[in-house]
């Protein structure tokens, strides 16, 4: 086990937990303030994605796409919350299931048809396809480095954002005690719009950037979805800090598990039931994870109710 | 109360198709980051309806377009409807070969005729050989013994295999082992449908193989040299390709870092013979964009069939005849790849060529034809196929 | 009275069904309803511990798919009778809704729901890397099952069989909620606290709901693994459990029919919009009006479709 290998491995979880912080940071505060269960989040990062490739097919740059990407789908996120979402607060979680369930099939297919079945281009910024050398001579692809990097910057944003200003405190409040904060006189439904639209933002962001590794296609939401709802269930719903917590933890477990284990394994089993087990066994770490967090500590490990 | 039923049904097996009109399911992968391939062969597959007048061996011909997105169940669900509501006459398309052994006991019960324009697994080729499947592009383990014997003759000391966890990615370095002989440095499988291949690339940089092997189509080829490009594994590891990984619809994609690599195909975009200089003129023409191996195989099936059912007048009910004449049609026709034949499981007997990617004399990023590395090649399994 | 009438329609219509299709020389919705019919049979399991017992589990896709995978290692290993490969489906399917539920009945609220969904995940993972069984690919059976003297390749024999078997699991269903069980259940979902209060085992019996819904999910899925002939790991995706949430709450959560109901709807629709002549061919949009349809039952019909048609208050 090379220590090169295992930086990057380490980088790569990081580079994934990241993301997936990014995703599961919108859905954390609108199910821990809305109380809602949105199965439509990966709906929005889908279609932050599906902006992105065409505003950088439109522009012709990545970066100048990309705040572009983020705006429209926070308006679409915006739209959707004022029109459909606003309906679902005060129904169960059965419902909620349910309706947002309808809604990635309305999303799927309105994309499938605005933007064809084929899955779109996208590139990472020219300047940024190729390697780039680490102190230690490895090599390691510059864009993943700058997703980190980016990654990393959110978040200590979205920090300050929740502990230092009126809104970041407006929503501490509404996820730790909604009831109260409409006592208290808080303008909830500006609230929650100003919340869907910006978890719809952070998704996009998500979607943009993993957009040149991953593929833009319908259905990308799906699969990283249930991922985002492993992360704020162990980080506690309703907790940016539980998210970011969960998100690197759930990032790194996945990726050590997938690049290490088949190792591992091939030195006993053969190279194909290696290749079998390996993954199998990874995901399936996460969820005994996610189970034994939620027998032993159902409310996460930083709860945001008191 | 049996032999009422039995009546009821005799009464009713009446109710046949009419034989004026051929209708053909073509069933394939046409959405997702794989759909790209579905795409090519259908157009491909298209372009010769279009040439022949929208008549396939002089039959009205109507082509029924389903998509399996990559899923074995949906191709087995479509594929039913397709047999039993639709009742098509021929079924044609799939990508992928776990779609297609899902899908195949379907079709083999129906006793419904199979020619495929990609997908050949060695499990249908060899013993699980049946008249009813016929392949118009080529044995699975074909580019990939090919491309063995390729980088044997480059004196690779050893080759890291990667391909997908699914029966073409085994079939794909069972391949390659065959034709190369030598050291493995490791056999790595991913998961059908990866994207991102981060993992796996820190693990081939870790182990400095002499040559990387990949057998990764569509978009999972698409994100694998991109991020091999990425993080600098392109200068450090040479790449050896099955020309599936290296042709048209990820050239499109990732441009000029592919410019140099070496792969292995039936076709190539300049082979010079008359029929792909049709082939060829006729679908940029039609489509704006140079064809690909996918379009090639898709183009001669159509062909085949053509062929067939005008050998057999249409009568494709009489299954013996029609067997004999879509084993025979090769023959009949000037296929864009050259003179090759049936073999008796059912497979193509034609030659390998070596191709580089590079640019032709208008500045554009075609698969230029080398050299042949195998000729008059035989599927390696057929020898387990006691079909007469 | 009319309840009766009713009850006779449906059957009437059921065993009437394939009659008719064959006269009309379109068999292949013979195997559609046959579909409709297992699937009937697994969203009135959910229903049971979903709509009557109140515990939403995102998780019975592990015990549909699991009584579907045992058929299917069976065939592959040379088991094809169904008097041992059905039973046994049956079998496991209990024991897992009995693992899964011991374990997860110990938690409440939206962390239930999360809790079932990871042990169906594991499971789910768990038997992809079985790749002897077909792993990702999935594994197809060689034929129906065995030990009836008659073919079950045959669909219209097929559909009859089934419907017998799913108006049996009906029937029994329906014997279960009139008993004290079923009432039992019925005041644990609306006040937990009070049948603590008067004493009854509530872990205990909301524990033996569970099992009984994953048994006859099991069951359920042993007719799909030969309606398809193929298993797959779809069928113990989360995607599946959704599905079948989706199946219930359309029909109606808590009403008898809802489970039948919602699964005949639901597939009707996605075969309506996907490959009727009105839309043409293999239209790839089905999902558009399928989710439309959907949205529109959650905003205007609550009930879902049976209580919307119900007199009946909820």
């Amino acid at each position: 086990m090379s220590g090169i290998l295992l930086l990057e491995q380490s980088l790569n979880g990081l580079q994934f937990g990241l993301m997936l912080f990014l995703l599961a940071a919108g859905l954390t505060l609108v199910f821990g303030i809305m109380d809602m269960i949105n199965l439509a989040h990966g709906s929005l990062y889908m279609i932050g994605a599906y902006f992105m490739a065409s505003f950088v097919q439109a522009t012709g740059s990545f970066w100048l796409a990309l705040p572009l990407a983020l705006a429209a789908t926070a308006l679409v996120g915006a739209a959707l919350e004022i029109t459909l979402l606003r309906k679902l607060y005060e129904r169960d979680h059965l419902t909620q299931v349910l309706a947002t369930f309808a809604i990635i099939l309305i999303a799927n297919e309105l994309v499938r048809i605005i933007w064809g079945s084929q899955s779109l281009m996208l590139n990472a910024p020219a300047g940024l396809t190729g390697p780039v050398t680490l102190p230690g001579g490895v090599q390691y692809a510059s864009y993943r480095l700058a997703i980190i990097g980016v990654g990393a910057a959110v978040a200590v944003a979205l920090y300050l954002l929740v502990t230092r200003t009126k809104v970041g405190m407006l929503v501490r409040a509404g996820a730790s005690n909604r009831e109260m904060a409409i006592a208290m006189g808080v303008n909830i439904r500006r609230l929650f719009t100003i919340v869907f639209a910006l978890g719809a933002a952070l998704c996009a962001l998500a979607g943009a950037m993993l957009g040149p590794i991953l593929a833009v296609q319908v259905g990308m939401g799906e699969n990283i979805l249930i991922l985002a709802f492993v992360v704020i269930v162990i980080g506690g719903i309703g907790s940016i800090r539980g998210a970011f917590v969960g998100a690197l933890l759930v990032g790194l477990v996945d990726t050590m598990g997938r690049a290490l284990l088949p190792i591992g394994f091939a030195q006993v089993f053969s190279p194909q039931a290696a290749s079998n087990l390996g993954p199998s066994l990874s995901s399936i770490l996460i969820y005994v994870l996610m189970a034994a967090v939620l027998f032993f500590r159902p409310q996460g490990l930083f709860p945001a109710r008191g | 109360m049996r032999t009422m039923w039995a009546a009821v049904a005799f009464l009713f097996a009446f109710h046949a198709q009419a034989a004026n009109e051929l209708k053909i399911g073509f069933l394939s992968t046409l959405s997702g980051p794989a759909g790209s391939i579905g795409v090519e062969i259908r157009d491909g597959f298209n372009l010769a309806v279009k040439m022949a007048g929208g008549k396939l061996g002089g039959m009205p011909t109507e082509v029924i377009f389903a998509d399996d997105t990559l899923n074995p169940e949906t191709g087995k669900q479509l594929a039913e409807r397709l047999l039993k509501r639709d009742r098509v006459n021929l079924m044609t398309g799939i990508v992928f070969s776990n779609v297609m052994l899902a899908v195949w006991p379907t079709i083999q019960q129906s006793k419904v005729f199979y020619i495929a324009p990609n997908a050949t697994p060695t499990r249908i080729s060899g013993e699980g050989c049946n008249p009813y499947f016929l392949s118009a592009s080529w044995p699975n383990e074909g580019y990939h013994e090919a491309a063995g014997h390729y980088a044997k003759s480059k004196g690779y000391k050893n080759a890291y295999l990667i391909a997908p966890n699914y029966p073409a990615g085994k079939d794909a370095t069972s391949g390659f082992k065959r034709g190369y002989g030598g050291a493995i440095a490791a056999e790595v499988y991913t998961k059908l449908n990866q994207l991102d291949y981060s993992a796996e690339l820190a693990q081939i940089r870790a182990a400095k193989p002499a040559a990387l092997y990949a057998f990764l189509p569509g978009g999972m080829g698409i994100n694998f040299i991109k991020q091999f490009v990425a993080a600098g594994l392109s200068a450090e590891v040479p790449l050896v390709v099955p020309g599936f990984v290296s042709d048209q619809d990820i050239v499109r994609a990732v441009g000029e870092p592919m410019l140099g690599i070496f792969d292995t195909a039936h076709w190539a975009y300049d082979l010079d013979n008359d029929a792909n200089r049709k082939f060829v003129a006729a679908f940029e023409k039609e489509f704006n964009r140079i064809p690909s191996v996918f379009a090639e195989q898709g183009y001669t099936t159509a062909l085949v069939i053509d062929a067939a059912v005008r050998s057999v007048k249409g009568k494709i009910e009489d299954e013996k005849a029609f067997h004999k004449a879509v084993m025979a049609s090769p023959a009949r026709f000037k296929s864009p790849r050259g003179d090759w034949k049936f073999a008796h499981n059912g497979t193509p007997v034609q030659d390998y060529y070596l191709r580089v990617v590079a640019k032709d004399n208008k500045g554009r990023i075609v698969n230029k034809k080398i050299g042949t590395v195998m000729n008059a090649h035989v599927d390696f399994w057929a020898k387990e196929c006691k079909m007469k | 009275m009319n309840k009766v009438l009713t009850r006779v329609l449906i059957i009437g219509i059921a065993i009437a069904f394939p009659l008719a299709m064959h006269a009309l020389d379109q068999q292949f919705y013979t195997s559609f309803a046959t579909r409709i019919l297992i699937y009937a049979m697994a969203a009135a399991s959910l229903n049971l511990v979903l709509g009557y017992g109140g515990m939403v589990s995102f998780g019975h896709a592990a015990f549909f798919g699991a009584g579907a995978y045992l058929v299917g290692i069976l065939a592959a290993e040379g088991i094809t009778s169904l008097w041992i490969a059905w039973p046994m489906a049956v079998a496991v399917a209990a024991l897992a809704a009995l693992v899964i539920g011991a374990i997860s009945l110990r938690t409440r609220g939206v962390y239930f729901i999360m809790i079932t969904l990871a042990f169906a995940q594991m499971i789910y993972y768990i038997f992809v890397s079985l790749k002897a069984y077909g792993g990702d690919d999935g594994l197809s059976l060689a034929s129906r099952s065995t030990g009836l003297g008659v073919s079950l390749a045959n669909d219209f024999v097929w559909y009859y069989l089934v419907l017998v078997l799913l108006m049996i699991v009906l029937y029994l269903l329906h014997r279960l909620l009139r008993s004290r069980f079923g009432r039992v259940i019925e005041a644990i979902r609306e006040n937990e606290t009070r049948a603590t209060a008067i004493g009854y085992p509530v872990y205990r019996y909301k524990l033996l709901c569970f099992v009984i819904s994953g048994a006859i999910a099991g069951l359920a899925g042993a007719l799909i693994a030969n309606q398809t002939s193929y298993v797959g790991p779809a069928l113990l995706h989360w995607v599946q459990s959704g599905t079948l949430m989706v199946m219930v709450i359309l029909g109606g959560v808590g009403r008898f029919w809802g489970g039948p109901v919602g699964a005949g709807v639901l597939l009707a629709l996605e075969e309506l919009f996907s490959g009727s002549p009105l839309l043409g061919p293999y239209s790839l949009h089905w999902q558009l009006p399928v989710g439309v349809i959907l949205l529109a039952v959650v905003l205007f019909a609550p009930q879902g479709i049976s209580g919307a048609f119900s007199k009946k208050p909820q």
